[in-house]
């Protein structure tokens, strides 16, 4: 009995650890942006290009951060979610439209120059939210990915819950399920809200 | 001959060009190298196998271009990679700083090796008591005897 007990503890110990490892998300990489400020920047507004968005235009409101291109995939597997929480006009939603155009891997950059990128990338994005609806409250455009890095955007969509003193509270990368949202996020905003 | 001197002159002027073009380049060779050395040293998110430095992805190629205007801002190479850690966590570094996090991480093999040695050491002691000198009887000793000597007449 004695002799087997250790070897099968042992070995008990392994599978677990492995177990836990193999269901880990790899992609799930912990951000060290929670629990900071949110980093500052001001982008042209997608529907209104001469104005800027800036975070602190949401100063004293939880807020939604959600990050966005027309060419993501899971975007679209994630927009009915965000289109249906928009109905709840209590939480605001901002879009950051992350790289229209160059993210696009089809699109050959050294053709095109900076006056026609940006008006490819309003063209996409406004199509894009016509065809799927728009829940944003309004869309900030990132056209070079500069304010992503800030973010730490590694994949599209992320999204960011931001509190009423402009600290990132929770990150979310990759789509948001209708789990996430009302087990994660929605509790998160109550709490913060309050 | 004008229409030649024309081209000449065409060709001398885009030499010229060119000579112009390659100065910058050899001065970029110290940004270059010291990109490369930093990025190597970092992971590329997308693909998370490749170091930025070696990873074709679109966000690495964006991360190269960010290091380079860093370096060229007259960063050193400490703040470079703080500039990295504070977007992207420890997660980025290949050889992630030694705290109570990663504890696990930098000792865990050698605690897995130390574990496994220990277990071997024992095993192999009492292995020894187990099969610890058991004489042979005069009867097993007749026996082996015979053996051998049957082995012996063999050709």
């Amino acid at each position: 009995m004695n002799k087997f007990l250790w070897p099968l503890i042992g070995f008990i110990a392994l599978v677990v650890l492995l177990a836990v490892g193999l269901n880990l998300n790899p992609r799930d990489v912990p951000s060290p942006l929670v629990g900071k400020p949110a980093p500052q920047f001001a982008l042209p507004q997608l529907h209104a290009p001469e104005r800027t968005f800036s975070p602190q235009d949401m100063a004293g409101k939880v807020w939604l951060l959600n990050v966005w291109a027309s060419w993501c995939v899971s975007c679209r597997q994630e927009h009915p979610v965000l289109v249906e929480l928009a109905k709840n006009k209590s939480l605001p939603l901002i879009g950051l439209n992350y790289k229209e155009v160059r993210g696009d891997g089809g699109i050959d950059m050294d053709k095109i120059d900076a006056a026609s990128e940006k008006r490819m990338a309003y063209q996409r994005a406004n199509g894009w939210l016509q065809a799927h609806g728009d829940p944003y409250t309004l869309t900030a455009m990132d056209l070079d990915g500069r304010v992503g890095i800030d973010f730490g955007v590694y994949g599209v969509p992320e999204t960011y819950v931001i509190d009423k003193a402009g600290i990132i509270r929770m990150k979310h990368t990759g789509p948001i399920t209708p789990d996430i949202f009302s087990g994660k996020i929605l509790p998160l905003v109550a709490e913060l809200s309050k | 001959m004008k229409r030649w001197l024309i081209c000449l002159l065409f060709a001398l002027g885009a030499a010229g060009l060119h000579a112009k073009e390659a100065a910058p380049l050899a001065e970029d060779e110290l940004t270059e190298k010291r990109m490369v050395a930093i990025s190597s040293e970092l992971r590329c998110l997308v693909c998370q196998n490749e170091s930025l430095a070696g990873s074709h992805s679109e966000l690495a190629n964006d991360l190269r271009r960010e290091i380079r205007t860093l370096i060229k801002d007259g960063k050193s190479d400490g703040e470079v990679m703080d500039f990295m850690v504070a977007r992207y966590g420890d997660f980025v570094r290949y050889r992630p700083p030694l705290k109570g996090t990663t504890l696990l991480l930098w000792f865990g093999p050698a605690l897995l090796f130390i574990v496994g040695l220990g277990a071997l050491v024992r095993y192999l002691r009492r292995r020894d008591l187990a099969v610890n000198d058991s004489p042979l009887s005069a009867e097993e000793q007749r026996q082996a005897d015979a053996l051998l000597q049957a082995k012996d007449s063999q050709p």
